[in-house]
């Protein structure tokens, strides 16, 4: 991914709460998101392309009658590709809308690992890398149990992949 | 006045109205207008009570009460110590003139000081626009400073001896404070079916003023909508409402009769009601935020005042067609015009001066009140009763004349829309879960007769279920109807013409999903035969035509579709004109070959029109296009067709559902497309030598002589891949005047597909419309055809 963005202060979020995370693993990398928004976790299942979309846009999904979009969260984060395995998974998420409703959205990660409980010293903010690495989604970091986990906003992806938001160049395939 | 039942039933029912009227009086406080209002009300309901059958004294004594009370009141219903006392001896006298007449004895007369009346203060002091003291709701009786006021005529006023008064508008706090949001849901609903009910009685009315069921029934309107605004505490709601059903009041006991300015009158206050509740409803759901809003109140309450208060004359004659209204109807598009300084409002609409020398028509009726009755032009609902389409259905009771109408009503339930909407989800996916179920090879294959029976039965009943689920979306077409009723009758008043509109097929039913949306595109098409199509009487009869043009409004079920045809005897569309307009425009180079369908197709290009001057109506030059986009969007179509002379047929055909449609299901390179079924003319397999080319790139198709372009769908969405070993099949589909030829590599099937919306973040594919399940659960995506078909610039790079 290019990551040409002007330097965002860390990210312009509010810092991530404490609270319970599900956390994923995407390569090496753990990641963690609210266990409120998640509304589901299901198996890969065929996905329909929709074209001239951006690469991590994998297209739409078929989650029993809705007709609901995933994104490839390794994509999203410049992460080289992998070959998918029986562990590759679906999170369903329920995000809210600026219309007041909500919508479903599918994130494909490498595996699911389990729900983690943060307290507020666990939580650190996320270091400024000066724009070399693209930390706008990453409302803090995580450590526990030997381990550092990101913390993701995923409504502020959701945000971002928006026709008209203020983006990087979307690659089309 | 219309119950038949027996007398003690009615006699009990009055008697209980009696009694709480007792009640209230009790309680009453001589100048409170709040136990007025109560009082009057109930009184109403007790004259609403009586039936025909009642005695005749009862009925006397109960109207003089009745009347003294709103006289004294002087229409502010704030009733004096006097009215009161008067009440106080008048109430024991009721209850046994009840009793009596229950038990079968003769009733005793009512002997009072007779009711003062004529002597209220003249019409040209005007009598203080109501009443700041109302606590809960006005805010201030001044118009607030702070609201910047354009220079917009308040409510525009008509021709005619009668207009608005000039008086300030009220601001209006719209929500009441303390209300709950669901019931005021509920009065929102219920209160849109009256005002429709109250449009379509008035329109009735006009015909023939004196029809007295239509004027029970819209005071009967009236009376519930007060009500309704009582339980929600809508106080100045109430007491103009309340204005309102006092003059029906009197119009139904037969000392007013309704003349032009009456039932001017009327829809005057009925537009403001429907503004009022149009903007409740929206700051109720949140989609406007609250804030009060302004409304001619003080005038159409001075209004019907002075219809009131003018002498009685005797009613006119029940002519046919005749009474025009006088007062002009506040267009909904002037959105609640700010309060303005009464100096600057008497603003006519209408080339008004000079409507007498009108050529007198021979129609014309007895004046009806002192008012000199002009020979308006008139607009005339002929509601032409349909042979058989569609059974009568049980919504909307229409105000049948002169019979008890609301009672029709008897078994709908009102449901909440998000309900009804998860419940045909549910179903959606239960048809799709059943197919599956059903191609599942391992079924297919085991053979086992029972199952397949019960597989068979599971078929069936989901089937059934589906289409019961879907019309439980599907509505009749009536309401729209009427709301072009009521537009011609505005734009016939407004445009000195003479338009019939005869409606067809009302009752044909649609999804409500789509009526919404048909409305704006059927105005505006109504409108330009109004104002373009239809000519004025005299050129009318120069020409050897009657002189009232007629407007058809037809609608009717084809295959899966809703066809509107909107047809009128006007002077019909020019092919030179258009042509030469078009060319002026730019819009066709000069001197361009086309044929007449496509000359009469040019005005439905953004930036035409094709009339002489530009009026207030139309004539902007926005519009057909507008009603072409709104149409397509719907995945309908429109098609027109026009003779010199004799005037100009459109064709709107719309799917009667949004949530379904039949496609053709098409495969590239591995992928499933859905192409919608109406928009495809035709398909063939691509066979060599077909395909002509411009500068190496443009490719293009000779369909039945004509060249149409090439689009290859693979390159077009981007999938690549190697080209099939076949050369694909064309599938020619067309979106208004335009075609392409899509390419693609196989036809798998036909297949009536559940659309689902592909979400906010392919808001900017265009060139998808949605997606749909497909049989094996994966999702295919339904193409855009008006969007690939327009795509004129990309075509070239996409073939390259």
């Amino acid at each position: 991914m290019a990551t040409t963005e002007p330097t965002v202060p860390a990210s312009g979020l509010p810092a991530a709460a404490p609270g319970k995370y599900l956390t994923f693993t995407l390569g090496d990398e753990s990641y963690g998101i609210t266990v409120l928004a998640v509304r589901e976790i299901i198996r890969l299942c065929p996905i329909t392309p929709v074209a001239s979309m951006p690469a991590h846009v994998k297209g739409v999904i078929n989650l029993r009658g809705k007709v609901i979009p995933v994104v490839d969260l390794r994509t999203r984060f410049g992460l080289p590709p992998r070959i998918d395995d029986d562990r590759t998974c679906v999170i369903v998420t329920e995000l809210a809308t600026a219309t007041g409703g909500s919508r479903l959205h599918g994130v494909i990660v490498d595996r699911v690992d389990e729900v983690a409980a943060f307290v507020g010293a666990d939580i650190e903010p996320t270091p400024d890398f000066g724009g070399a690495i693209d930390v706008r989604f990453i409302t803090g970091m995580a450590k526990a149990a030997d381990r550092v986990t990101a913390l993701v906003d995923l409504a502020s992806i959701a945000a971002a992949e928006l026709p008209g938001a203020t983006s990087e160049s979307h690659p089309t395939r | 006045m219309t119950h038949a039942g027996d007398p003690s039933a009615a006699a009990d029912e009055a008697g209980k109205i009696l009694q709480r009227i007792g009640l209230e009086l009790a309680f009453a406080t001589p100048g409170q207008e709040a136990s007025a209002i109560t009082l009057d009300d109930l009184f109403v309901s007790l004259l609403v009570a009586l039936p025909d059958s009642a005695p005749a004294p009862l009925v006397a004594g109960v109207t003089a009460a009745a009347e003294r009370l709103v006289t004294v009141a002087g229409g502010v219903v704030r009733p004096s110590a006097d009215a009161l006392a008067m009440l106080a001896a008048w109430h024991p006298w009721c209850e046994e003139a009840i009793a009596a007449w229950a038990g079968g004895r003769p009733v005793p007369e009512w002997r009072s000081a007779p009711a003062v009346g004529g002597d209220t203060p003249p019409p040209a002091q005007p009598v203080a626009p109501p009443p700041a003291p109302v606590p809960v709701v006005v805010p201030a009786p001044a118009p607030p400073p702070s609201v910047a006021s354009p220079p917009m005529a308040p409510s525009p006023v008509a021709a005619g001896p009668m207009a608005l008064p000039d008086l300030p508008e009220l601001s209006v706090d719209v929500l009441p404070g303390d209300a709950d949001a669901d019931l005021l849901h509920l009065f929102c609903a219920e209160a849109q079916d009256l005002l429709r009910e109250i449009e379509q009685g008035v329109l009735v009315l006009e015909a023939d003023p004196t029809d007295a069921g239509q004027i029970n029934t819209l005071f009967r309107a009236f009376h519930t909508f007060k009500g309704n605004a009582g339980v929600m505490k809508l106080a100045v709601l109430q007491q103009f409402t309340h204005e309102l059903e006092s003059l029906l009041d009197s119009a139904r006991r037969g000392s007013l009769a309704l003349g032009r300015d009456g039932i001017g009158v009327i829809l005057a206050g009925a537009d403001v009601l429907e503004k009022f509740v149009a903007e409740l409803a929206a700051q109720v759901a949140g989609s406007r935020p609250p804030a009060p809003l302004s409304l001619p109140i003080p005038a159409v309450i001075e209004a019907t005042r002075r219809v009131m208060e003018a002498p009685a004359a005797p009613a006119p004659q029940p002519a046919p067609p005749v009474v025009a209204p006088s007062v002009a109807i506040p267009q909904t598009a002037a959105k609640a015009p700010p309060p303005t300084p009464p100096a600057s409002s008497h603003t006519p609409t209408v080339p008004a001066a000079p409507l007498p020398p009108v050529a007198k028509s021979p129609t014309v009726t007895a004046p009806a009140g002192p008012l000199p009755t002009a020979p308006l032009p008139v607009a005339a609902v002929v509601p032409r009763a349909q042979p058989s389409r569609v059974e009568p259905v049980a919504v909307a009771p229409s105000p049948a004349r002169g019979g008890p109408a609301r009672s029709a009503a008897g078994a709908i339930v009102r449901v909440d829309t998000h309900k009804l909407d998860s419940l045909i989800d549910l179903v959606g996916e239960l048809v799709i879960a059943q197919s599956m179920v059903v191609q599942h090879p391992d079924l297919v294959a085991s053979g086992d007769a029972h199952l397949s029976r019960a597989v068979g039965q599971l078929r069936g009943i989901t089937s059934d279920l589906r289409r019961t689920a879907m019309a439980l979306r599907m509505v009749p077409i009536r309401a729209t109807f009427q709301k072009m009723a009521r537009l011609i009758r505005d734009l016939a008043v407004q445009q000195d013409k003479e338009i019939q509109l005869v409606l067809e097929g009302e009752e044909t039913e649609l999804d409500r999903t789509v009526v919404d949306d048909l409305s704006d595109p059927l105005v505006h098409m109504i409108r330009n035969s109004a104002d373009h199509g239809i000519e004025s009487p005299a050129e009318r009869e120069a020409a050897g035509k009657p002189r009232s043009g007629t407007i058809t409004l037809q609608a009717f079920h084809q295959g899966g579709y809703i066809v509107i045809r909107i047809r009128d005897d006007g002077r019909g569309l020019s092919p030179e004109r258009i042509r030469r307009k078009a060319e002026e425009r730019g819009i066709i180079p000069p001197g361009a070959t086309l044929d007449r369908r496509e000359i009469l197709e040019l005005i439905f290009a953004p930036g035409f029109s094709t009339a002489e001057t530009v009026t207030d109506l139309s004539g902007r030059g926005v519009g057909m296009d507008v009603v072409r986009r709104t149409i397509t969007g719907l995945r309908g179509k429109i098609e027109i067709d026009s003779a010199v002379g004799t005037g100009t047929t459109f064709t709107l055909s719309v799917p009667l559902t949004l949530a379904i449609i039949e496609g053709l299901l098409v495969g590239v390179a591995g992928e499933r497309y859905v192409i919608p079924t109406l928009s495809v003319r035709e398909s063939f397999r691509l066979q060599p030598g077909m395909v002509t080319t411009l500068q190496g790139r443009g490719e293009m198709v000779t369909v039945h002589g004509r060249l149409v372009p090439l689009l290859r769908l693979r390159t077009r969405l981007g999938l690549g891949g190697d080209a099939p070993d076949v050369a694909g099949v064309v599938v020619v589909v067309e979106a208004g005047a335009d075609s392409r030829c899509l390419l693609v590599d196989d036809l798998i099937g036909k297949q009536e597909v559940v659309i689902k919306d592909l979400g906010e973040l392919f808001r900017d594919r265009t060139d998808f419309a949605g997606a749909a399940i497909l049989g094996d659960g994966r999702v295919g995506l339904i193409l855009d055809v008006a969007a690939l078909v327009q795509l004129r610039g990309r075509q070239g790079e996409a073939a390259a």
